[in-house]
């Protein structure tokens, strides 16, 4: 279709500054050009959203491009594709890359190449650490500079509280957020799985809530030292929730966000020894699973983030213990969250969209549906049943292929152009 | 397809029919000719991943007693180290022509994936700490030779129970056979979580010592930790060696087994070893019985007990 043409989403539940409103969205130049019952415009391709949520762009806090350096597991285009396929309209590329995204003109890189793929906007994350090496502060004000508005070693825990305390005194006066992969390095050395009894019966080093929670205990401590802005990634364990619950309710700048993985599988998947359930933080167990739900539901936990991380067929053809760590979720994150949690349709978007899009500092993103608004938008059906029997990703490193789910996007809106549409789009 | 994986709810009756076959075939391990045509034509791969002498001679013994061909892989002569991975390396190797597959390897249920990418059967020959089915197969005719039967035996597994796909197997193995298992261990060496599993457990090897009918010595892997697991290897003598001793303590009928290699000075004193109530040559000996009775019956044999 056209870039000039028109576009009218009709029939569908649109979350808006009033709250959900049954009205019809006409997209017009990039733009909501207006909202309202039974809007008649010619020659606008028509999608027919009823039953539908509409709503913002979701927003994916954490998401693994793999550019540069490993295009064999996933390069911008083929990520794009896949987010846009998922919701998706901005997505925050983490900065574990070869090289890693540590200067401004890595973070530049990343981000044109996102805008000339042109199916999500890409924005880049920085590390905290040069080459994320650990030990000494990256190029945070240049970063900074280049459009970067969370920092993070992910993949790697900022060990080292000293240049943790040095990283957050300094962002808390540039801006921006520090972004923690707590998985306490000394505690899950060795680790491959959850620690407890099914690790001592497969004869596997696990790695305890405790890596996880005494990251979170010292992190909480020096975020009440320096006043940064704190994010805490892929959240698994209930222990970890009471911490950020209290250093919330004291009034520290603390948000978390949670994978759709974390939410849907518990660590009996690991029986299996199938490396498609090897991630970190590793899956939890049952009762650890059922206090994310909760947590996401009320409201505790800020956001959902995939942590999508493909890698190559034969990377995971290995046994559990030598297999990478990472699933691909962008796909069927929002068909997860809308299958493992109660949400609302605010509750939903808020989760997928609007508190992402505040805490990586995405201003034109993650806003209710508004005339005059840019027009980032995504339909959702809340009730189709499916199975995802393919993917865009490069990675097919996912459990979720087959796999029985409620909820299903239907179109992607970013900037006024569709960059998905499950149904072919009619014509007015 | 059928495999031999693991002893996790293998059915009494399939581990004493591994064992009634054993017992056979050891009969033909004694005479003058010690072969049989059973699986004449057939091919035994072994894949061992992690390095193995004695194991992998085993399974080679016993393929060769029942008339197969072997092959062998190793990876320190291999195109593992030109970056192959193992799903292509067990592809390459099926399609020159094999009918079962050994698979050794130093990470956890490597045997399972294997398992899911061939179309032969496989046994496993020890993943990581997980399992190692045929050692346990072996220590459990080792211990029916000697009483009888495993029901009602007082078994005593001491050592590194925490790393050890031996006792894995075998905890399993000696209760599906009716014998009682003690894991004796400092609380390092003891898995984290043995709840549910059908044993006791304990730090104190004399208190358990006078009512056992066995004792089954695990080697200290000092490659898994060694002395950092525990204060020093004198203490560890001291607290679960078995030392002359202990060895007089034991009841004049009980044995002590060990899956070797035994490390003399540490768990087991050499006059321990040296002593006849020591029965690791037989459970040796017994090793290539059992690995028939496995590759006899995985490959279609009938039952010959």
């Amino acid at each position: 279709m056209s870039a000039e043409r028109p576009l009218l989403i009709t029939g569908g539940l649109v979350l808006t500054d009033d709250g959900p409103s049954a009205v019809d969205v006409l997209v017009r130049e990039g733009v909501v050009a207006a909202l309202g019952r039974d809007l008649a415009v010619s020659d606008a391709a028509v999608v027919d959203a009823s039953g539908c949520w509409v709503g913002p762009g979701l927003v994916d806090l954490h998401t693994h491009l793999r550019e540069p350096g490993e295009e064999h597991k996933e390069d911008i285009a083929s990520g794009s594709a896949a987010a846009a396929a998922g919701g998706y309209t901005a997505v925050v590329a983490m900065p574990n890359t070869n090289p890693p995204i540590d200067a401004g003109h890595l973070a530049r890189f990343v981000v044109d190449r996102g805008r000339q793929v042109g199916l999500v906007d890409v924005a880049a994350a920085g590390t905290i650490s040069a080459r994320r090496a650990g030990a000494m502060l990256a190029h945070l004000d240049d970063l900074w500079d280049a459009g970067v508005r969370m920092f993070t070693d992910d993949g790697d825990t900022v060990a080292d509280a000293g240049l943790l305390r040095r990283a957050m005194e300094y962002v808390a006066e540039i801006g921006g957020v520090v972004a923690q992969h707590a998985v306490d390095p000394g505690l899950s050395r060795g680790g491959h799985m959850h620690e407890g009894a099914l690790s001592s019966r497969l004869g596997m080093q696990g790695i305890p809530a405790l890596a996880e929670s005494i990251v979170v205990a010292r992190d909480l401590a020096l975020v009440r030292l320096t006043g940064c802005r704190y994010h805490l990634q892929h959240v698994s364990t209930a222990e970890a929730l009471a911490l950020v619950e209290a250093a919330r309710s004291e009034g520290l700048p603390v948000t978390v966000e949670v994978t759709p993985h974390h939410l849907t599988f518990d660590e009996t998947q690991v029986a299996t020894m199938d490396p498609v359930f090897k991630m970190m933080p590793p899956l939890r167990p049952a009762s650890d699973v059922a206090a994310l739900r909760e947590a996401l539901r009320s409201g505790l936990i800020d956001a959902v983030a995939t942590d999508h991380a493909p890698h190559a067929a034969h990377e995971k053809e290995v046994p559990f213990e030598e297999a990478p760590n990472g699933i691909t979720g962008l796909e069927w994150a929002a068909a997860a969250v809308l299958t493992e949690v109660a949400l609302d349709q605010t509750g939903f978007f808020a989760a997928m969209s609007m508190r992402p899009a505040t805490i990586a500092g995405l201003g034109e993103h993650g806003r209710r549906v508004a005339v005059g608004a840019p027009a980032h938008l995504t339909v959702v059906d809340p009730k189709t049943r499916w199975s995802p029997t393919s993917t865009c990703s490069r990675g097919a490193n996912t459990p979720w292929l087959g796999r029985p789910l409620t909820g299903r996007v239907r179109l992607t809106v970013l900037g006024g152009m569709p960059t998905f549409a499950a149904d072919p789009l009619g014509v007015s | 397809m059928n495999h031999l994986l693991t002893t996790e709810g293998l059915e009494r009756s399939r581990i004493e029919s591994y064992l009634d076959d054993a017992a056979a075939f050891g009969e033909v391990l004694r005479r003058p000719i010690p072969k049989v045509p059973a699986l004449r034509g057939k091919t035994v791969a072994t894949l061992f991943f992690e390095p193995s002498t004695r194991t992998r001679m085993s399974f080679e013994k016993a393929a060769k007693a029942l008339s197969a061909d072997t092959m062998s892989f190793s990876p320190d002569t291999s195109a593992l180290h030109k970056g192959e991975g193992l799903k292509d390396t067990v592809l390459t190797i099926e399609a020159m022509g094999l009918d079962l597959m050994v698979v050794r390897h130093q990470a956890t249920g490597a045997p399972w994936r294997v398992a899911e990418w061939a179309s032969v059967p496989v046994v496993n020959g020890g993943d990581g700490c997980h399992q190692h089915p045929t050692q346990a197969l072996l220590d459990c005719l080792t211990l029916r030779q000697r009483f009888g039967k495993l029901d009602g035996l007082r078994i005593a597994i001491v050592g590194d129970i925490r790393h050890s796909r031996v006792a894995r197997s075998n905890i399993h193995a000696m209760t599906a056979l009716g014998a009682e298992v003690t894991l004796v261990a400092p609380p390092t060496l003891l898995p984290l979580h043995t709840e549910g599993w059908p044993v006791t457990t304990t730090s104190d090897l004399d208190d358990a010592l006078g009512e056992l009918d066995a004792v089954y010595l695990l080697r200290v892997q000092a490659e898994r930790g060694g002395a950092s697991v525990f204060p020093s290897f004198a203490e560890y003598r001291r607290r679960f060696g078995m030392t002359r001793d202990r060895l007089r303590r034991l009841s004049p009928e009980a044995v002590v087994l060990h899956p070797g290699p035994m490390i003399r000075g540490i768990e087991i004193d050499a006059e321990v070893a040296d002593d006849p109530r020591a029965l690791v040559l037989d459970q040796v000996t017994n090793g290539v019985a059992v690995r028939m009775a496995v590759l006899y019956q995985l490959l279609g044999g009938d039952h010959v007990g």
